[in-house]
């Protein structure tokens, strides 16, 4: 559910006669301001969290976050959750001079506010301690778990892990072993397919939503530019005529200003949403990851398992001392091995749930920036005529015959 | 402005116009009666169609309320077909000869009595259209002439080969048109032959009079008695402007004049006209500059519509295709509900996308008169100068005679001061008198010619006037109905979209 910029109920005190008040959790980001200097100057963001949960600590709480402190909160979740689509991340930008711009400031506010929420309403997730932890430590406390992290960082350690079931597949194939163990689920297959191709599909739809919002900021200055010439070309005619040039042309830098609007909300409220569309997809991607690394190790696992017991049933056929030893070993394999099995097992089940939650979601957002775009659209088209009609009556006026302006 | 299709002078019929429109969109009830795989449209054919309408240029005049000017013309029609290529005939046995393009021009002229229009059908060279050009230009000084092809203002688009020829043949027939709607020059005898007159253009390519123009006042008188052997030369002849190359000497003499005239030499016409002129010709300046960044603004502006439109086709193309594929892979219900939802703004996006560009082949239509008018400052400035140089010529004669008058005022004083009269200053006397009679004529007619420029100048700015008005005001008209046409039609698309999408908001609150 987003919930951007609402803001939750204001009134903390309950009538008597009032039901007992349902569990909230209402989380906003906003007032981002810029700290530090130079190179290492940052955004900061205030985390306002207003609930009736009993596992926090107050009815409201305000903390400072930076977006590297959501980037924790979001590998946190990603390790310990595997399973659920962790909601996903805006990105780090790549060009140093766009960083601190009006507007993607504020892009990334509204996202980072979708990414918390979206969190604080998943059944699972909004149990987490880390996300309380997020709302709740004061900044130092946050600075400390932040670098901690870096040192037994995710990042190198999947990095490896990449590399490792690379390796595994090349030597696989060169080898000539058969293929790395992969699910044949005929469904789960549907599904891979469906999550490909619907990622091409939603970046199409958000690369020509972006080009729009150029393109109506292209028709305002176009607009603007025009009505000065029209204005211009007012003052030569004189009178009647010239009189409806000026309105022509202030009219034109009307609508000017209410395209630029316009593509504000259509950057906002339609191109950003398209694209976090996009950046949720990938996130099930890494989810599709997990679960193969989960599937394969449970094949392993279960493989070793079995070779161990039949070393075991033929050491105790020969009687061997070394049986005791074997069993212990053997026992400790298969508990992980089922440990590894239940792993896989949880990971399927929690993805068809998701896969439910993230269509609902999915229809329910895009179809609101269905809404939010079609409402801007009309209203400009309104207004454009609403402005382009008040100039007609001056041309009435302006009769045929009086040519002596 | 022509009607090609009807053949007739006549405002474009409003009720043609309203019905293509319902034809176009007979779809608007639901979006559901649309196919389910929309057509992507070829836009390809924007760029052709919002550069220029070669057929369907159709400016209208006024609100109507007053006859089309063209009406007026007897000339009912002309037509350029395509050009055509055309063997040079030569005597010379050249290998492979050489080829020339030849327009073939239609015309009918209004009929005389009973019967239909007469029809004549010429083939001209863009040369003898050069040729036309300059023979009116030389005739109808002080007129605003509508500029040939070529030399109107210049179109920053960059065109195809193929484009080339269209484009001119277009610029031709517009040309022709315009001539033939011009009230005086629509009579000219130059016109006439131009369309009506079989094989080759039987105007002289280029005048020789004023390559023999005079060398100094002595020569004058000898020329135009036909001693020279350049032949016999009529003192309207002097009037012709002075032509570079050939009249060296005079544009010398004459630009001394000017330069004496600036400088605050001698000024024997200043009339208060002349200040008027001067701020009038100094208005037109101002007009002509608004007007060439109002042209370049509205092509800007013509960009700016095509992009945002094309741009909402192809994201429209884009969200089909997102349709077709939640509705093909659909394994919950919430996948169909975005299937439907997102082909709503796909078919909306679609029909938005085809408004734009029918609204921008109209506004091209009207914002071209900016365009149109800036060939008529060209056309204004031509007539000015023409003002100007026949000025320059009488003032030119008239420095001149005051020069011969102290010349003969000389040689009187000195001759009474020889005893017993002197002969050879007698002579002399007697030849520079002769010389000033002649160049009184010449004088004569110089200022007959200014003022009769001076004339059509007053009649054609008040014609500009007038007409300049009434087509601005059409432009503004037609450019406003049109926007507001088009938006609220736009409007109600994405209405639809919100209406059938109001759930979503509703439930985010």
């Amino acid at each position: 559910m987003i919930s951007p910029e609402t803001s939750p109920p204001r009134s903390s005190s309950q009538s008597p006669r009032s039901p007992p008040a349902a569990p909230f959790l209402y989380i906003s980001v906003t007032d981002p301001v810029k700290l530090g200097n130079g190179v290492q100057a940052y955004i900061s963001y205030r985390v306002i969290t207003r609930t009736n949960l009993p596992e926090f600590q107050g009815p409201e709480k305000i903390v400072i976050r930076r977006y590297s402190d959501f980037v924790w909160l979001h590998d946190r979740l990603a390790e310990k959750y595997k399973g659920i689509f962790i909601p996903p991340l805006p990105e780090k930008s790549a060009v140093e001079k766009f960083r601190f711009s009006t507007e993607f400031i504020e892009m990334r506010r509204q996202a980072l506010d979708i990414f918390i929420n979206r969190i604080a309403s998943h059944p699972e997730l909004k149990q987490s301690e880390d996300l309380r932890t997020f709302l709740q430590e004061d900044e130092e406390t946050m600075e400390r778990a932040r670098s901690q992290e870096t040192g037994i960082f995710k990042k190198p350690a999947d990095l490896i892990q990449i590399f490792k079931d690379v390796q595994t597949k090349v030597s696989d194939v060169v080898l000539g072993k058969e293929k790395p163990v992969e699910e044949t689920d005929p469904e789960y297959e549907k599904l891979k397919h469906y999550i490909f191709g619907l990622e091409d599909h939603l970046a199409e739809t958000q690369k020509q939503a972006f080009r729009l919002v150029k393109r109506h900021r292209e028709l305002g200055q176009s607009l603007s530019d025009f009505g000065k010439a029209m204005k211009l070309l007012g003052a030569c005619e004189g009178n009647s005529l010239g009189k409806v040039f000026s309105e022509l042309g202030a009219k034109s830098e009307l609508l000017s200003i209410k395209l630029q609007k316009e593509a504000h909300n259509l950057l906002m409220n339609f191109e950003e949403p398209l694209k976090d569309y996009v950046r949720a997809v990938q996130s099930i991607k890494v989810t599709f990851a997990d679960r193969a690394n989960a599937f394969r190790q449970h094949c392993e696992l279960a493989e070793t398992t079995k070779l161990k017991e039949i070393n075991l049933d033929k050491l105790n056929l020969m009687r061997s001392d070394k049986v005791r030893e074997a069993e212990m070993e053997y026992r400790e394999l298969k508990a992980e091995s089922e440990q590894a099995t239940r792993r896989f097992e949880t990971i399927v089940r929690l993805m068809n749930e998701e896969i439910v939650r993230f269509q609902e979601q999915k229809t329910a957002d895009m179809g609101l920036a269905f809404h939010q775009f079609a409402k801007g659209q009309a209203k400009l088209a309104n207004d454009i005529a609403d402005a382009w009609r008040s100039v007609l009556p001056k041309i009435e006026a302006c009769s045929v015959s009086s040519h002596h302006g | 402005m022509m009607d090609p299709d009807t053949g007739f002078f006549a405002s474009e019929s409003p009720a043609v116009r309203e019905e293509m429109e319902s034809l176009d969109l007979s779809d608007a009830t639901a979006p559901s009666s649309l196919p389910f795989f929309v057509e992507p449209p070829s836009y390809a054919d924007v760029v052709l169609k919002s550069t220029f309408e070669p057929q369907n240029a159709v400016t209208t005049p006024g609100s109507g309320s007053y006859p089309p000017r063209a009406a007026a013309s007897d000339y009912l029609r002309i037509v350029v077909s395509d050009p055509e290529t055309m063997q040079e005939t030569s005597n010379s046995p050249v290998l492979g000869g050489t080829t020339y393009v030849t327009y073939p021009i239609t015309t009918w002229v209004r009929a005389v009595g009973h019967g239909g229009p007469s029809v004549f059908c010429v083939q001209r060279r863009f040369r003898d259209v050069v040729t036309l050009a300059a023979r009116l230009a030389e005739a109808y000084r002080g007129y605003f002439i509508p500029q040939r092809p070529d030399k109107s203002v210049v179109d920053g688009q960059v065109m195809q080969k193929h484009e080339f020829a269209e484009q001119r043949r277009w610029e031709l027939e517009k040309y022709l048109r315009r001539l033939a709607e011009h009230p005086v020059i629509g009579r000219s005898d130059e016109l006439r032959v131009f369309l009506q007159a079989q094989g080759k253009l039987p105007l002289p390519a280029a005048t020789d009079v004023a390559s023999r123009m005079l060398d100094g006042a002595v020569r004058l008188p000898k020329q135009l008695f036909g001693d020279a052997a350049a032949g016999r030369v009529a003192p309207e002849d002097v009037v012709q402007p002075a032509k570079e190359g050939r009249d060296l000497l005079r544009i010398f003499k004459e630009l001394k004049q000017a330069v004496a005239n600036d400088w605050g030499g001698v000024k024997p016409l200043v009339v208060e006209e002349d200040r008027e002129f001067l701020e009038r010709k100094e208005k037109m300046q101002v007009l002509e500059q608004q007007l060439c960044t109002a042209s370049q603004q509205a092509e800007a502006l013509v960009k700016a519509q095509q992009d945002i439109g094309e741009t909402m086709g192809e994201m429209g193309l884009a969200f089909i295709k997102l349709t077709k594929f939640e509705t093909e892979e659909a394994i919950f219900s919430s996948q169909k509900t975005l299937s439907a939802d997102a082909k709503c703004v796909a078919t909306a996006a679609v029909k938005a996308s085809r408004l734009y560009r029918e609204l921008n082949a109209q506004t091209v239509k009207h914002l071209d008169t900016l365009h149109e008018y800036l060939g008529v400052m060209l056309a204004v400035q031509s007539a000015f100068s023409d003002r100007t140089s026949a000025l320059l010529t009488a003032q030119t004669l008239m420095t001149d005679l005051s020069t011969l008058h102290a010349k003969v005022e000389k040689l009187e004083v000195a001759s009474s001061k020889i005893f017993g009269g002197d002969r050879s200053g007698l002579r002399k006397v007697e030849e520079l008198n002769e010389t000033i009679r002649v160049t009184e004529d010449a004088k004569s007619c110089a200022l007959g010619e200014y003022e009769r420029i001076k004339e059509n100048n007053r009649n054609e700015l008040e014609r500009l006037d007038r007409e300049k008005h009434d087509d601005f005001l059409s432009m503004l008209k037609g450019f406003l109905i049109n926007q507001v046409e088009y938006s609220e039609k736009v409007a109600i698309a994405w209405a639809a979209v919100v209406e059938e999408t109001c759930g979503y908001a509703r439930e985010s609150n």
